[in-house]
């Protein structure tokens, strides 16, 4: 970013990803899927969920369905955009797309991890990334626009 | 000209109903979300009641977008391995009294999905039906199209691409 000359306090910056953090782990989906925020700031976000058995697609491998993990991935790309320093008001999905490169392995955590990678007035882009616990190869990946909310009667 | 007798009714109606209900109730993930399939012949429609757990945006409020994306991931491939499923279903080719979670037919695996978000999902029931574009011996393409009050305002459609299951291994 340029260099404006009066960069806000760094308390209220830790206040306001305090308060995205909270707002994250409230809302009715996440807490149904015990997504957890591991970090969020600066337009990035890393957001996680457990292994869980009423997740699984094919019960006979026990991998979990691909609904969840872009559950997810909507969840993290969201957030990286709320928390991005030109911070708008709110945000919604436009267009999501995930890639499955490979089965998730049962009984792992799946930790999602989403950077919005450019901002405009009124669209965001994102992509982002799903691990489960083994590094290297992701489980999955995305690439998604959002929209970018501006206060009313705000200065842009 | 002659033609064998058709079956009773009842019976094919039975025999769908089975395939569809192992079909669905095997994977816990469609359990969970709540989702139920409708069967008009071979036409599916899932029904996405309304649930507190599948809000998204408390505020609005509306559905989760990642729930948006479920439903209809759901919806494409219960409808494709439907499509797979159908012509040995009518043939009477599966042992439905064998059929239970553990020996269901392998279901395909999604490749890519992508979702177009058209409006904010309201806190109500939704519903989604699916098209198979194109379905191959390796690779399908399916379309989903959802909605909730009126079947011509869609809030969200999508297009996935799947890797065909193993026919060898069903």
């Amino acid at each position: 970013m340029s260099g404006t000359p009066t960069p806000p306090p760094q308390e209220s910056d830790a206040q306001k990803l305090e308060l995205a953090r909270q707002f994250i782990e409230k809302i009715p989906h996440s807490r149904a899927l015990s997504m957890r925020v591991d970090a969020i700031g600066g337009g990035a976000a890393v957001i996680s969920m457990p292994y869980d058995l009423r997740l699984v697609g094919d019960p006979r491998s026990g991998v979990i369905h691909g609904g969840a993990v872009s559950a997810l991935m909507d969840t993290c790309c969201g957030a990286a955009v709320m928390s991005h320093p030109e911070a708008p008001a709110g945000t919604a999905t436009i267009d999501l797309r995930i890639d499955y490169m490979r089965a998730a392995t049962p009984g792992q955590r799946i930790t999602a991890r989403a950077e919005c990678y450019h901002i405009t007035r009124s669209v965001a882009f994102v992509r982002a990334t799903a691990h489960d616990e083994e590094a290297g190869l992701p489980v999955a990946s995305a690439t998604g626009a959002f929209t970018v909310e501006r206060p009313k009667g705000g200065a842009q | 000209m002659s033609r064998p007798k058709p079956e009773p009714v009842q019976i094919v109606k039975q025999r769908r109903d089975a395939a569809l209900r192992t079909l669905v109730s095997g994977v816990p993930y469609i359990q969970f979300l709540g989702i139920e399939f409708d069967r008009r012949g071979d036409e599916l429609t899932a029904t996405l009641p309304f649930d507190e757990k599948l809000i998204g945006n408390p505020l609005l409020p509306a559905l989760h977008g990642g729930v948006t994306a479920a439903f209809l991931e759901v919806t494409a491939i219960i409808e494709l391995s439907w499509s797979l499923l159908w012509e040995d279903v009518e043939a009477g080719r599966i042992d439905l009294t064998s059929l239970d979670p553990m020996h269901l037919p392998r279901l395909p695996k999604t490749i890519d999905f992508s979702v177009d978000y058209l409006r904010s999902g309201l806190p109500r029931d939704a519903y989604a039906r699916a098209r198979v574009n194109r379905s191959g011996r390796r690779y399908a393409s399916v379309h989903v199209e959802a909605w909730q009050d009126n079947r011509t305002r869609m809030f969200a459609q999508a297009t996935g691409h799947f890797v065909m299951p193993d026919p060898g291994n069903g």
